[in-house]
């Protein structure tokens, strides 16, 4: 600021240069400026939480108890003799795999609709991208309409189109597996707009000469599918993989938000479970330990991804 | 072997018609090149007759078989691209190996039939690698590998050699012309590249803006150009063209010689000629200037053989220069198109 002043004629000489001036050409400054908010983010509102409730797991901490008396892991091997825990799991395991295998297969069967043109094309673009862009609580509830055992749009349709008659409609949220069935489908329809537009990336960076080669080669559609174009894009595959693994595993709004994880916990998420019993019973550190038994299979998955995606890289 | 033959081939795209009606017929185990400026519908001819667009109306056949509306793959054609479109994820091996697998070739057969090819290209040693560890001339030949071992009735090229820089291009313009006469395919190849035209085709299509402008030999397209289009798309630099007596005079600028270098010729139409400009490029000279008395806006340019270097020609000065009667050639003023003598 100092030096503005004595620069105000065109022929005056260049006042010499204070220690500030090229402060922000210096990226010795710039790139701890740029970084600092992402940082302080993190270690705030992630690092933090995190090394608290590694802590709470520990310890015998809860609404009612408010001791921090370490405990060691007598928490985990509490929730490990749990058959809810146990069933939870299972569970997770179950919804993060179908809901990424249905919505990967949805995005991509959506991506290569997308890349054709036909008339209409920015209207439905704009359609896809809704379930993604809709606020989750409100798309729920449009679900939930949808599974409603009296009202459903759903069983509605299927009986006029005479698949099922009108004294069998399925209990879409009141059995247990059609409940699952149900999380998976709505969150797989979450998930298959960002699968669509990941592969629509993947697909367009092909190089036309290729796919044209491919069509001179004689490839018919499996062939041009599963041998040039799956393996072409499968570095972006796999991040999309690993986003919408991380993005399921941990995510407890459909879940809740469908069947609060019943019937009688059948549809229980590690999230919602954990939200359950550390929120809403009170019950901090065993909360804790549930959501933190989420991290070692997250460490194992990331690290399979990204090792084998460095090994296509070489 | 097979011979493809055009009738009427138009293309629109949209408001824009690509393609005007286009006749032509590519004889068996001929190499013809398809040469015109970008956007003259070339490889849009090319894609059509690969398969790859389809063609607003017309006929096509490819032996004697009516091909519109096959796919590629039931036309016998293979293809190579300008950037060659090889996949990036499979061995060299596996890249030849594609179309036969496509075409439910038995495995055992298909080894022999993949080293027969990268033998033809002496690509044997790289079967293993990956496309991105060649270079662009191996990569290249992988394409025509790929091409090859099917062992297609049609041969189709798209700028194949653009990518590779000058030297290499030189010696693979040789290489694939030497390649194509041995294994005596019919070749369709598309160039913008005047000298691969020249240098390759048996035959040459000049097309501009969707229209054949002229069909022939390399010498015939060079000495009788149909047209002042290709006459001034071919040749460096192109063919003079200047008025006289209501039509338009053309000659070519190796033919526009110092009077001195014919000797004891007659028959010379002689004309004075004011340098102005020299530009020396190694083995000639290239001399800018005006002729006297033919109203003419722009330059014509002489083009002198560096064993008349002896001649010292000065800017601004006026030397006596003449031109073979017979070089010289007439076009209509307002078609373009070739006339008898004016």
């Amino acid at each position: 600021m100092e030096t503005t002043t004595t620069t105000t004629t065109a022929a005056a000489p260049p006042a010499k240069p204070s220690r500030f001036q090229y402060m922000l050409d210096n990226p010795g400054f710039l790139a701890p400026l740029f970084m600092a908010p992402a940082v302080v983010y993190i270690v705030l509102l992630v690092a933090f939480p995190t090394v608290l409730s590694v802590y709470y797991s520990l310890s015998a901490y809860n609404i009612y108890n408010l001791s921090f008396k370490f405990v060691g892991l007598k928490n985990y091997i509490d929730i490990f003799q749990d058959d809810v825990f146990l069933q939870t799991l299972g569970n997770t395991f179950i919804f993060t795999i179908a809901a990424n295998v249905i919505g990967l297969a949805l995005g991509k069967a959506t991506a290569l609709l997308l890349l054709r043109d036909f008339r209409g094309k920015v209207f439905v673009r704009f359609l896809i991208i809704l379930p993604w862009a809709v606020p989750i609580a409100l798309a729920t509830l449009a679900w939930r309409w949808m599974f409603d055992s009296l009202y459903s749009v759903i069983n509605w349709s299927l009986q006029h189109a005479h698949l099922i008659g009108p004294n069998t409609w399925p209990n879409w949220l009141g059995e247990e597996h059609l409940a699952m069935i149900s999380v998976i489908i709505v969150h797989a329809w979450r998930l298959f707009p960002f699968g669509a537009v990941i592969f629509l990336a993947g697909l367009t960076s092909i190089p036309k000469d290729v796919m044209d080669a491919c069509v001179v080669d004689g490839a018919g559609f499996w062939r041009k599918n599963f041998q040039i174009v799956i393996p072409m894009i499968t570095p972006i595959i796999a991040i999309a993989g690993l986003f919408g693994i991380v993005f399921t595993f941990t995510d407890m709004s459909v879940v809740y938000l469908l069947t609060k994880g019943g019937p009688t916990n059948s549809t229980h998420v590690l999230g919602s479970l954990a939200f359950q019993v550390g929120i809403l019973s009170g019950d901090v550190s065993h909360g804790a330990a549930i959501s933190l038994v989420m991290f070692p299979f997250l460490l194992v998955a990331s690290i399979l991804l990204l090792r084998f995606l460095r090994r296509r890289e070489v | 072997m097979a011979q493809v033959e055009a009738k009427q081939i138009k293309k629109q795209f949209g408001d824009v018609t690509a393609l005007h009606g286009i006749d032509l017929t590519v004889k068996e185990g001929e190499f013809c090149v398809f040469l015109g400026p970008s956007g003259c519908g070339k490889t849009t001819f090319l894609r059509i007759i690969c398969g790859l667009e389809s063609a607003s109306s017309g006929e096509l056949y490819i032996g004697d078989k009516p091909v519109i509306g096959l796919p590629p793959r039931a036309r016998g054609v293979a293809m190579v691209f300008q950037t060659y479109g090889l996949y990036p994820h499979l061995k060299v091996r596996d890249n030849i190996a594609f179309p036969l697998k496509t075409q439910g070739t038995p495995k055992d057969e298909i080894k022999p039939k993949v080293e027969w090819a990268a033998g033809l290209l002496g690509i044997g040693h790289l079967l293993d690698r990956k496309p991105r560890q060649l270079s662009g001339g191996e990569r290249q030949r992988v394409a025509l590998a790929r091409a090859l071992v099917r062992e297609p009735a049609v041969f189709l090229l798209d700028e194949p050699l653009s990518n590779l820089d000058a030297k290499l291009r030189t010696s693979a313009r040789n290489e694939l012309k030497e390649f194509q006469r041995r294994i005596g395919t019919t070749t369709i190849y598309v160039t913008h590249d005047q000298v691969e035209a020249m240098g390759m085709g048996d035959r040459i299509v000049v097309m501009e803006h969707g229209r054949v402008r002229q069909v022939g030999t390399p010498t015939e397209i060079y000495d009788e150009p149909a047209n002042t289009f290709v006459a001034t798309f071919l040749g460096t630099p192109p063919m003079n063209l200047v008025e006289s007596n209501g039509h338009l005079m053309g000659f070519r600028p190796e033919n526009f010689l110092h009077k001195s270098i014919y000797e004891n010729l007659t028959d010379l139409m002689d004309i004075n000629f004011r340098v102005a400009r020299v530009e020396y490029l190694g083995s000639e000279r290239v001399v800018y200037g005006f002729l006297e008395g033919i109203p003419h806006e722009g330059e014509v340019m002489s083009k002198l053989p560096v064993h008349v270097g002896h001649l010292d020609l000065r800017e601004g000065e006026q030397y006596p220069f003449a031109i073979k009667r017979q070089d010289l050639k007439y076009f209509d003023k307002s078609t373009g198109e070739r006339t008898a003598k004016g």
